[in-house]
């Protein structure tokens, strides 16, 4: 019953033996070892769980570990550049307050990453459908909108929007 | 939540599939996107003994016009009949349909395919397939025969599908010259299923109504064409009244179950509400 997978995980070839009903997300946490994905709801929901696979934003906990074999996964743990740097979507979450408790930044950031890759200058209303997969109950969204307009000119090179946050 | 253990093979061409799929019989499920199916495995309201993944079969996934259909492979994702130019200009009842199912991540997975072949009125593109009166390649041993979408949704998860058969193509009749299609669902929160939704395609020749399909999401237990409706605006010159009639007639002919989404009263309301707003829309792009 055990299969032989082999994923590439943040750019580090991984072979590991599973059972076919692993998922995803319980490999990149528990056989992996890498926590920064969360598991929220577990029903493909909240989007705690997003990651890349070969670069498209999906929901690690309805996948199973096996359907990623020969693949690329990107998570949350990938994001930092080489340098130590923060990378754009990274810096732009921590520049506007956009969490507060930070369950779902992970998944909200993986999920923006693919957002700005297809659409590196959305209005709020693109940004807004693009992230209705991934629910946030601290923040009311407003801030993580504006993170992901300054991520965007960030990775545009253009003039970065105010960072003052939104209160309403 | 865990599925229960299963095997899982993976084939690389869907001669192999049909294979593994005599070799196995019922106890094998088809993985496409895996949206629907896998959180019935969480939750053990299904536990099939063997997966058989068709995600590597190359050649399921497309979406072009050939020989007077608008043909789309089963392996067809949402976010790629989300993102096609040739769905975008010409067939925007998709593009009404596919912003509405779940989320982008989720249709960064499921497919069209699976969409339909799950055999749950509660999804969006089978109301679709009743207005644009689709037809569905089912691929066996023996070859492909296509069945009408009006002998294809038999009950609850019960479709045409046979055992040892996979859904392979649907195929959607180019529409004429003057046509129009609109498709929305009211549901509570994003990603949510349908309290109703209404999907209306229409032709409509020097003012009059030469065609018209109107397929009902979530009101029934098997996606619902709404027949007395359509019987009510073909061949006539569609007035307001018209459209009043047609309306309160797909509100009679459904069968809504009350759940969370709202009572029955409520969403029979929505439908007839849901109808005239699809038919105003449907005209529009008809112009």
């Amino acid at each position: 019953m055990e299969k032989e997978i082999t994923v590439t995980l943040n750019g580090v070839a991984k072979t590991v033996t599973v059972e076919p009903r692993l998922l995803l997300v319980h490999l990149i946490r528990e056989n992996l070892n890498q926590t920064g994905t969360h598991i929220g709801c577990d029903t493909s929901h909240c989007g705690a769980c997003t990651v890349l696979l070969d670069g498209k934003s999906v929901k690690s906990c309805t996948i199973l570990a096996v359907q990623a074999n020969g693949k690329k996964i990107s998570t949350v743990e990938g994001l930092l550049q080489a340098d130590g740097t923060l990378a754009a979507i990274q810096e732009a979450f921590k520049e506007n307050h956009a969490l507060h408790c930070g369950f779902c930044t992970p998944g909200m950031m993986m999920r923006a990453v693919e957002l700005l890759q297809k659409n590196p200058n959305p209005t709020e209303e693109q940004i807004r459908w693009g992230i209705s997969g991934n629910l946030c109950r601290c923040t009311g969204y407003n801030n993580i909108v504006k993170a992901v307009q300054y991520a965007g000119a960030k990775m545009r090179g253009d003039k970065l929007p105010s960072t003052e946050p939104i209160f309403v | 939540m865990i599925p229960a253990a299963f095997d899982y093979s993976a084939p690389s061409t869907l001669s192999e599939a049909l294979a593994l799929l005599k070799q196995h019989g019922d106890d094998a499920k088809i993985l496409a996107g895996g949206h629907s199916l896998i959180p019935m495995m969480k939750l053990r309201f299904a536990s099939p003994g063997h997966l058989i993944d068709i995600n590597n079969i190359p050649g399921l996934s497309y979406i072009k016009e050939d020989g007077g259909f608008l043909k789309i492979g089963a392996m067809t994702r949402e976010v790629m009949l989300d993102e096609s130019d040739l769905i975008r200009s010409k067939y925007p009842i998709f593009s009404d349909a596919t912003k509405l199912i779940a989320d982008p991540q989720v249709r960064n997975m499921g497919t069209i395919g699976g969409n339909i072949a799950h055999g749950d009125a509660a999804n969006d593109h089978p109301a679709v397939m009743l207005a644009l009166r689709a037809e569905v390649s089912i691929t066996g041993e023996k070859g492909t025969r296509n069945v009408p979408i009006d002998e294809f949704f038999f009950g609850f998860y019960s479709t045409a599908v046979k055992a040892g058969e996979i859904l392979t193509e649907i195929k959607i009749p180019i529409p004429a010259k003057g046509s129009g299609g609109a498709y929305h669902k009211l549901e509570r929160k994003m990603g949510d299923y349908a309290t109703a939704g209404v999907a209306v395609q229409l032709t409509i020749d020097k003012g009059t109504c030469t065609q018209v399909g109107i397929g009902l999401t979530n009101v029934n237990a098997t996606p619902l064409r709404a027949s007395r409706s359509e019987g009510v605006l073909k061949g006539n010159k569609i007035t307001d009244a018209l459209i009043e009639q047609a309306a309160q007639f797909a509100a009679q002919d459904c069968s809504p179950s009350p759940d969370l989404r709202g009572d029955e009263e409520y969403k029979r309301a929505m439908v007839k509400v849901l109808v005239k707003r699809m038919m105003h829309k449907a005209i529009d792009r008809a112009k």
